[in-house]
């Protein structure tokens, strides 16, 4: 009998590991790839649940996880786990998501949910083709809606197809946030009134606009408010200031952007 | 005007192919992000730029959250690309470009402007996200129960 007992506790020590490292891997992909403080610890908390680990304790910042569990009858466990912020990729949150919620409909055994988290983490990225029309289609879009006619967002359709190259060959793999961005910023204001100084493009200034647009930090900015919305100060904080160093960044970009060109041309098409 | 909210929601789709939103999801992303814009250019004839900021994030995170409900996905893939027209990227370069060509102060104005939309959105978005989730399972039809057994 004791003998059973003890067979029993072991297996359900094993078990209670498993699945504490299941939450913490579900928690990492949808931290790492945008979602909000709140969603990540409500997965992690349910899948606990389900699996029946009650004593799972997680806290969770904008860069890292930290997790418990433990008891009188849970074997203690304790993770700490630092979460680099890399690019946003919502297909990934999505899927997590709905992991998470057909896990709760029974359909897993937590093996299989983390076969299903390793496949979703390795899920493949955009070709870099695409992301790179898509960012000069953006620019295009967005000079038009802000008062550009066709040719002006010809030319922002060329900028930005040529600024995301510069992000993912070069700002992404090389250089630091700050340099990235006022770097990226300088070139689409460079690039925008070479075309204006040859005669491309009537609105310098709608050109520059739509094409710094894939620079904005939209991401950090609304995740930022939500998580402070919902009393998650810390890690609100952070990404407040993760975007408002951006937006100063590509301010300083703009302005340096002009400032080399009426060096150059001595104020002559701006 | 036509033209412009076709623009919007180029832009917005673009957006979310960037952001990795899955293919599905891109047509419902292009048409928050277009009523957004709607709503702001409507509002904007009689209101001021921050007073319409408002109104349209709070129609863009009302979609948002109602098409997250409706296609039980997370609210953040509607939510990002859609407010992407109203975050003031435009107010950020004329400030740039006012202080380096020395018109200091239509730099602090626009700037001033910019912070004002800013801090619209936010409360834009504080607001809806004060309503709670069972009025949007309500509305699509979802019976509450649902969402209950689904928690066992």
């Amino acid at each position: 009998m004791g003998n059973r007992n003890a067979a029993e506790k072991k297996l359900q020590k094993k078990n209670d590991e498993e699945v504490m490292e299941l939450a913490i891997q579900a928690g990492h992909i949808l931290l790492e790839n945008g979602a909000e403080i709140f969603r990540v610890e409500e997965t992690m908390n349910r899948i606990c649940r389900y699996y029946d680990v009650q004593s799972g304790s997680h806290f969770v910042l904008s860069n890292g996880i930290f997790a418990t569990a433990g008891n009188s009858q849970e074997r203690f466990f304790a993770k700490v786990q630092h979460i680099p912020v890399s690019g946003t990729h919502l297909d990934k949150v999505a899927a997590v998501n709905q992991l998470s919620r057909e896990i709760e409909e029974g359909k897993y055994t937590v093996r299989e949910a983390m076969d299903e988290l390793e496949r979703i983490k390795a899920m493949p990225e955009k070709r870099k083709s695409i992301q790179m029309m898509a960012s000069g289609i953006g620019s295009a879009a967005f000079c038009c809606l802000f008062g550009g006619n066709a040719l002006d967002s010809l030319v922002a359709f060329g900028a930005g197809l040529i600024l995301y190259a510069y992000v993912l060959f070069i700002s992404g793999p090389y250089l630091s946030k700050i340099v990235g961005n006022v770097g990226g910023s300088t070139l689409v204001t460079i690039i925008c009134a070479f075309f204006h100084i040859m005669g491309v493009g009537e609105h310098l200034n709608f050109m520059i606009i739509g094409s710094i647009m894939p620079l904005i930090p939209g991401v950090a900015f609304t995740n930022a408010i939500r998580d402070v919305a919902d009393g998650d100060y810390i890690s609100g904080a952070v990404r407040m200031l993760d975007a408002l160093l951006i937006f100063f960044c590509i301010a300083i970009g703009v302005g340096l952007g002009i400032a080399i060109v009426n060096g150059i041309t001595g104020g002559v098409g701006l | 005007m036509i033209i412009q909210l076709a623009a919007a929601m180029m832009g917005t789709i673009a957006f979310s192919v960037l952001f990795g939103v899955p293919a599905v999801y891109y047509f419902y992303c292009g048409l928050i992000g277009c009523a957004g814009w709607g709503v702001y250019l409507a509002a904007s004839s009689v209101l001021g730029a921050a007073a319409s900021a408002l109104a349209a994030t709070m129609v863009v995170i009302f979609l948002s959250r109602l098409a997250a409900v409706w296609k039980q996905c997370p609210v953040t893939i509607f939510l990002i690309a859609g407010i992407f027209p109203l975050v003031p990227g435009a107010g950020v370069y004329w400030t740039a470009y006012y202080i380096v060509t020395d018109q200091l102060w239509m730099a602090v104005e626009t700037g001033y402007a910019a912070v004002k939309t800013a801090v619209a959105i936010v409360l834009g978005i504080v607001f809806i996200f004060e309503i709670p989730q069972g009025f949007f399972l309500a509305l699509c039809g979802h019976r509450r129960k649902m969402g209950r057994s689904g928690k066992k």
